[in-house]
């Protein structure tokens, strides 16, 4: 039966297809990163442009970025509370708010909330310059796309998302703190207690380690798709949401990674 | 010079240039006319290295253009200006940043005072204002921006000129300071141009040579006189549409 045949043949060709497909993301990727590290040379080029990208992103995403996490050590405060009423002393709550804040809420949702706002930013961005062939101007000027637009949105990613991190760290810590005082007999002695009862130096180093790695995803895999548009205002809009969601994916990925790596080497 | 020797060049199963030789003489002017969608503008594109053929080879400079390695490409793109068709400007820079960005020497580039004093001039010889330089590319009509993608091209002092059909979409009076432009730069600074356009009339007043490209080859490559003594049908339809192209080769 010639239809059975074809449902038989169809899926190694898709597979080898969607295989073909990943290598050449692959080898592409892997080529932009090369171009991207020789054209680290032209400072003179990318230095300046890096500085108002900085500004850009951190200035534009700080509010959002302290939102989240305001919200997110709130909820964790009054969840914990909730939980351990009446079994274990108060100054765990500290304790908990602290370590969920620093080691995973703080790094992931200000990673995540970013791959929507710098990523699809960036996304965006790139795949309008290349389908209205302003890299290729660029390109035409015998200038390097490379030092004049991927590095400096790389290089503010990679200083801009972990100082981002650190301030949602902070203010996580702090809401957590107010809203455990307001539902539960806290001081503010146990609350410190309790932060500095479980609390390594590491933490601090791996909060932003982590940070460092998902800087890395919010900022290469968009500036690659947008980069890689294909042509008109449907190519930027699948470039820009793929990115998002690569990006997402590869935050959980390297966050899983990491905890294994570093935590459990 | 620049020269195309039998290049082909297709996108998937859509064959655009099927065998094309073309050539540009040091300090000519050559004009590319052909139906829209032919691909004069992929033809273009390969001069400046911005699609590699599939096969064939294109020599600017006598440069391969296809096999340069990333410096010599750039520094090869650094002599030659490139008018996009849709203007291609920065969106992200006003126009004094755009044009600034077609000085293409460093040092130059760097002096503050050398751009100060260029891009305005560069502004005059497309025939705007230096007010403009402040705008951004959305603040501006389509034919302004036209023009200073026609000012950035030229900002750099460039050996090569390409323009993509320059003219399209300009009232009569800035078409013909456009061409009158392209005609200047040729004449005092001895610029090597190739001008995609549509107009027939403008081709045969300021080009040199007029080349026609159809079903990916370049049917004929000659002087205004040659190409209006043509036989050939493909020129004759081509001719035929603009009526007023006889009187001005005469
Ligand atoms: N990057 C690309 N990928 C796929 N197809 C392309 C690409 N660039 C151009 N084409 C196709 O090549 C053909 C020629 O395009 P080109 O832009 O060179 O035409 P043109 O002669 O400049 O036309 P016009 O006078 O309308 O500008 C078109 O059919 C276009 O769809
Ligand atoms: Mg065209």
């Amino acid at each position: 039966m010639p239809s059975a045949q074809t449902a038989v043949l169809s899926l190694p060709r898709a597979v080898g297809r969607s295989v073909i497909g990943s290598l050449a993301h692959i080898g592409r990727f892997s080529l932009l990163l090369a171009e991207l590290f020789r054209a680290l040379v032209e400072w003179r080029i990318w230095l300046p442009r890096t500085m108002d990208e900085a500004r850009n992103i951190g200035a534009g995403s700080l509010f959002i970025v302290l939102l989240v996490s305001a919200f997110a050590g709130a909820v964790t405060a009054l969840q914990t509370g909730y939980q351990f009423q009446g079994n274990l002393p108060y100054y765990v709550v500290g304790t908990l708010v602290v370590e969920s804040i620093v080691l995973e809420l703080g790094p992931v949702l200000t990673a995540l909330v970013l791959a929507g706002r710098i990523g699809a930013r960036y996304a965006a961005e790139l795949g309008t310059m290349r389908v209205t062939e302003q890299i290729d101007a660029l390109e035409s000027l015998g200038r390097s796309p490379m030092s004049h637009l991927i590095i400096p949105r790389v290089l503010a990613g990679l200083v801009m998302i972990p100082v981002l991190t650190i301030f949602a760290n902070a203010i996580g810590v702090l809401a957590g703190w107010w809203s455990a005082k307001q539902v539960l007999p806290l001081s503010n002695a146990d609350f410190t207690y309790g932060a500095q009862f479980y609390w390594r130096p590491f933490d601090a180093y791996y909060s932003i380690i982590k940070a460092f790695f998902f800087a890395g995803a919010i900022t290469l895999i968009p500036c690659y798709m947008g980069f890689n548009a294909q042509q008109g205002a449907e190519g930027v809009g699948k470039a820009t949401t793929t990115a998002v969601v690569a990006t997402s994916v590869t935050i959980l990925i390297l966050d899983t990674l990491l905890a294994k790596l570093l935590l459990h080497p | 010079m620049i020269e195309l020797r039998n290049v082909h060049k297709r996108f998937g199963q859509q064959v655009i240039l099927n065998g094309v030789d073309f050539s540009v003489e040091e300090g000519e002017t050559v004009a590319l006319l052909g139906p829209s969608g032919t691909g004069k503008s992929v033809l273009l594109k390969h001069i400046i290295g911005l699609i590699h053929p599939d096969a064939g080879t294109i020599l600017v400079d006598d440069l391969n253009v296809a096999t340069l390695g990333r410096k010599q490409l750039a520094a090869l793109r650094s002599t030659i200006g490139y008018v996009f068709q849709n203007g291609a400007l920065f969106d992200s820079m006003n126009v004094f940043e755009n044009i600034r960005l077609g000085i293409t020497d460093a040092k130059d580039n760097r002096n503050a005072a050398y751009c100060a004093t260029r891009v305005p001039e560069c502004l005059a010889l497309v025939n705007l204002a230096p007010e403009v330089a402040d705008k951004f590319p959305a603040e501006l009509s389509g034919g302004m921006r036209k023009r200073v993608g026609i000012a950035r091209a030229i900002a750099g002092k460039p050996k090569y000129l390409l323009y993509d059909e320059p003219t399209s979409g300009l009232d009569p009076v800035n078409a013909d300071i456009i061409d009158g432009l392209v005609k200047h730069l040729a004449q005092t600074l001895g610029v090597t141009s190739v001008m995609v356009t549509h107009d027939v009339r403008g081709a045969f007043r300021v080009s040199d040579r007029v080349a026609l490209l159809s079903d990916g080859k370049i049917v004929l490559q000659g002087t205004p006189k040659e190409f209006l003594a043509s036989a050939d049908p493909r020129i004759k339809a081509f001719l035929e549409r603009d009526f007023d192209s006889h009187s001005f080769a005469a």
